[in-house]
């Protein structure tokens, strides 16, 4: 797969490397006890040590740490077991300090790696550089008042890991398909949300482009971007732009722009010459931070199964093409509620683990979506398995099953209810479906004339006119069998 | 009886004896605090606290025991934050700041019986020798050079502690120590100031001047108070991750017990080339003191010491630029308006902070800055280290130190104040400890050729403040300091 993009002198290769900022699920935050709820009413989460008053002393929340670990060890990251909490030092508002507790020279996890499924089926590897926490910074609120700035100090605090990518992502596409891995890797370890509209994760994009395989360009670095889809647009239009002004003759400077998500556009926000001096030291309020070898391998022991490892079990253990157990480890509650679905249809009546697979895959996933639930809750809530089993065992159809669960879904019904009350029972009476075949030839004498002389694909036509006969309820397979055999006859 | 002239000690054992009461005495200090409100010592007092607080003593001690500093009133230096109590470091800046939580050290006091006097004076964000950059103005010394009236400092940062304790209007005060805050001012006021290891006293709700070295202690009349005192301030307090989660010895258990078999290191390069030849002639007296208690003396070699000072006015600059960069404007204590965001904080904070605040945050900026970090805050970290390595060294040969606690007597309010140098110099003896972190006490222990109290320091391995009590309180023996100073707010 190609990712090169043409210009008017030739083609370029676009160079991106992301930061994600991901808020770590944690009760209270990195360094006082205060509450860290999405959405509470301003400043009502603020601790005396969040708003940096005098003599107030940062503690670092464990729980965070261990967090930040085996979102480490999960990303396949090497991890220090000694680590140092910096200040990084500037002034803003909504920094109550004027100073961010982060790591810089020390941070908690080094290089690790996520491996990408790309759409065509090959595996992509991006390269980790790094994980560090550190604390986030509060809200200036610019719209609640004509002259002045309000400060919401509820966010201030709250742990963040932040996640760095080498510079190895090549396209807008495999930028998405990274955070997409991201946010699978961190929701299966229950370590962040990651649902960037409610700014649990957040992405700085660093892109450059170069002629194919010449050196690396000026970069430039999109701050806080909100939305997978926004990312890629910014990068598509990031690209483009340097792309454009390489070719008309001027120079990419290096500087940090924002992305307008109304206009689809990158605009300067400051050059590296108005950068901060952010003048960063070892916090001397606390201590480095050092792990136990022992604590260490025991998490790694209790960390879950991840996507990839789910993958390849689902692939192996049941039978499952690449894309469709990628499909369904994409999310852990789908993963896990195909797992509970076959394991309970099974227990009834035997069925290929690629027929659950596609059900969940195709039937479930679309009509939760038009529900707006997920698959999993639908199939938790719904009596999934019962239409399952009613399929296995030819009472109802393969098109019926859309509509069962349909109707289960809207009545709530279990699904033989449902079956019964609707009388949606496929026929499966060789009898009863022999005479619909009879009735329908009877009326198409040059039809099967044609068919006869060797216009064999009238068959579909025969097929469809008796399953309309029957109200689809006749097994059609039965009907394809009973036809040809009549028609041979 | 004389109630101001007890120490904590002897009025404990009156007030256990029901001879006096808490009443009696918080009364006779509050009394005493407003006689010497001309040395500016005090910029709060407290006294209906005081006195609330000595009625519940008295209630314990009524029915017998009552807690080690019941009916104790001391005065509380203005960098500890006090709840419901104006705590402005003496600094404009923070004027008005009424905090809404109590310190670790002075909740362990409140907690332990003693009752608060009122806030008592500093430098500036304690940066400073003399008591002299407090927004305040300056505290007096009450002693005074002998023929000559004019008035002279406390020493600093906790000059305001000092000058309380050492003029009887407190029985006892907190201060704290960066580079010598508690023990040069103890020794310019002929008192006894403790700083103990880094670690011993948690730095909770103490305004932060530079946290890696900023270390609460006692300051008293004596060494037997000293111990006392900390024994109530110190312990592990899980609010400070640099607090030692180590048990609190029993310090007073200390003071008493024989040096015979001590060894007592004497650092050859604290021998400085035009010291004072009273001041040499004290520190011998002092190793004189410990040989006859039947200590032997050793000399060792503190090689880096001539680095000490440099280093010092290197990281603490460094981490009081940072600590010092909330007070912004936006959310406490003084708010200059301007057109733009940043001309809100250079007025907020070019009036909020005085000269000497200013001139360490700059040079703190500076030293971190991109391209002078590794030259500066790197290399002093460093030697830091390096000076650290030196005290571990000669403390395998000798058990605690002796040296003298400041090159000098007390000065007067206007000398060493248009060069910085010269008073940066006064923590030359005080300022190697506290990078190393380690236990240093000052003591008086005599007085100079114009009357005026000189201290002899003893400094001791880590959390080893028993060692130092120890030495020091032979010392006290020996020295039999009973100079009083020439305004004794409680001698009525």
């Amino acid at each position: 797969m190609s990712n090169l993009i043409k210009g008017h002198t030739g083609e370029w290769e676009v160079v991106i490397g992301l930061e994600v900022h991901a808020q770590v699920i944690s009760k209270a935050k990195l360094f006082s006890g205060a509450a860290t709820d999405f959405g509470a009413e301003p400043n009502t989460q603020v601790s005396t040590v969040d708003a940096a008053f005098p003599g107030m002393l940062p503690v670092l929340n464990r729980f965070c740490v261990e967090q930040a670990v085996k979102t480490g060890l999960g990303l396949d990251a090497q991890v220090n077991l000694h680590s140092v909490f910096d200040r990084k030092n500037y002034f803003y508002p909504d920094l109550p300090a004027g100073y961010q507790i982060s790591q810089f020279s020390r941070p908690i996890v080094g290089k690790g790696k996520i491996v990408l499924d790309m759409p065509d089926g090959s595996a992509r590897e991006i390269g980790i550089t790094r994980l560090h926490l550190e604390q986030d910074a509060g809200k200036s609120l610019h719209d609640q008042h004509p002259s002045k700035t309000y400060v919401d100090l509820n966010r201030a605090g709250v742990a963040l890991m932040e996640i760095v990518s080498e510079p190895d992502l090549r396209s807008a596409e495999e930028a998405g398909a990274y955070l997409r891995k991201l946010r699978a890797i961190l929701r299966y370890l229950g370590t962040c949300d990651a649902n960037m509209e409610e700014g649990n994760l957040r992405c700085d994009c660093n892109v450059s482009v170069r002629k194919p395989g010449g050196k690396l360009g000026t970069r430039c670095e999109i701050k806080n971007v909100n939305s997978i889809r926004f990312v890629m647009q910014a990068i598509e239009y990031e690209a483009r732009r340097q792309i454009e002004l390489i070719e008309e003759g001027g120079t990419v400077v290096q500087e940090t722009r924002l992305f307008d998500s109304g206009k689809g556009v990158t605009r300067s926000m400051r050059s590296k010459e108005e950068s901060h001096d952010y003048r960063y030291f070892p916090d001397p309020d606390l201590l480095p931070v050092t792990l136990d070898p022992a604590w260490l391998a025991k998490l790694k022991a209790e960390l879950p199964e991840l996507p990839d490892v789910k993958k390849a079990r689902f692939m192996c253990d049941y039978g499952l093409s690449g894309s469709q157990a990628s499909a369904l480890v994409a999310e852990k509650e789908t993963a896990d509620a195909f797992e509970e679905l076959q394991s309970k249809v099974s227990k009834a009546v035997s069925i290929p683990a690629t027929a659950t697979a596609n059900t969940v895959i195709n039937v479930v996933s679309f009509i939760a979506g038009e529900r707006g639930v997920s698959p999993a809750q639908f199939i938790s809530t719904n009596d999934v398995p019962g239409a399952l089993i009613l399929q296995q065992k030819n009472v109802i159809s393969g098109r019926m099953l859309k509509e069962v669960l349909e109707g289960i879904a809207d009545s709530k019904k279990s699904a033989e209810a449902f079956v019964a009350e609707k009388s949606l029972k496929q026929v499966t009476d060789t009898g009863a479906i022999e005479t619909a075949i009879d009735a329908m030839l009877a009326k198409e004498p040059d039809k099967v004339a044609d068919y006869r002389a060797g216009k064999e694909k009238l068959l579909a036509y025969f097929v469809g006119q008796v399953m309309k006969a029957t109200q689809g309820k006749a097994n059609p397979a039965l009907v394809n069998e009973l036809l040809k055999k009549k028609l041979a006859g | 009886m004389n109630l101001t002239g007890l120490t904590i000690g002897q009025a404990r054992d009156q007030l256990r004896r029901k001879a006096i009461t808490a009443r009696e005495l918080a009364e006779a200090y509050i009394k005493a605090m407003e006689t010497a409100r001309p040395l500016k010592a005090y910029l709060i007092e407290t006294p209906d606290r005081a006195f609330a607080a000595a009625k519940q003593s008295d209630a314990r001690l009524q029915k017998g025991g009552g807690l080690p500093l019941d009916g104790v009133p001391i005065a509380v230096k203005d960098l500890f934050c006090t709840e419901g109590v104006e705590t402005a470091a003496a600094s404009k800046i923070l004027a008005g700041f009424v905090p809404p939580y109590e310190s670790t050290v002075t909740a362990n006091l409140w907690r332990n019986g003693a009752l608060m006097l009122g806030k008592v004076n500093l430098d500036e964000f304690a940066m400073g020798s003399a008591t002299i950059t407090s927004a305040r103005g300056p505290t007096e010394n009450p002693w005074r050079r002998r023929g000559d009236n004019r008035p002279l400092v406390p020493g600093g940062s906790s000059g305001g502690s000092a000058a309380a304790v050492a003029a009887r209007a407190a029985l006892a005060a907190t201060g704290t120590d960066t580079g010598g805050s508690i023990r040069q001012p103890a020794s310019f006021c002929g008192i006894v100031g403790l700083k103990p290891t880094y670690g011993r006293c948690s730095r909770w709700g103490i305004v932060a001047f530079a946290s890696s070295l900023d270390q609460a202690g006692p300051m008293t009349r004596d060494v037997r108070d000293a111990a006392i005192m900390l024994q109530a301030m110190a312990g592990h307090d899980p609010k400070d991750a640099t607090s030692a989660p180590l048990p609190v010895p029993n310090f007073e258990a200390a003071v008493g017990q024989s040096i015979k078999g001590l060894r007592i290191g004497i650092p050859k390069e604290y021998r400085l080339d035009g010291m004072p030849t009273e001041i040499e002639a004290l520190w011998q007296r002092g190793i004189e003191w410990v040989k006859a208690a039947g200590a032997t003396t050793v000399d060792i070699s503190l090689k880096m010491t001539k680095y000490a000072l440099a280093t010092y006015y290197i990281i603490a600059p460094a981490e009081a630029s940072s600590n010092l960069a909330r007070y912004d404007g936006v959310r406490f204590g003084l708010r200059v308006p301007g057109e733009t965001l940043e001309a809100l904080y250079e007025n907020t904070r070019g009036q909020g902070f005085g000269a000497e605040v200013r001139r360490r945050v700059l040079i703190g900026t500076y030293v971190l800055s991109a391209g002078y970090y590794d030259a500066y805050y790197l290399k002093a970290q460093k030697v830091r280290a390096l000076i650290a390595r030196d005290f571990d060294d000669a403390f395998k040969s000798c058990d605690a130190m002796l040296t003298p606690t400041a090159p000098s007597a007390a000065f007067a309010i206007g000398e060493k104040m248009d060069d910085p140098i010269a008073m940066y110099l006064n923590d030359v003896f005080t300022v190697p400890v506290n990078l190393a972190g380690l236990p240093g006490i000052s003591l008086p222990a005599g007085l100079s050729a114009d009357g005026l109290p000189l201290g002899l320091q003893v400094i001791g391995k880590a959390f080893d403040e028993e060692t130092v009590l120890r030495v020091a309180a032979v010392l006290e023996d020996s020295a039999k300091f009973d100079a009083v100073p020439a305004f004794v707010a409680g001698a009525a």
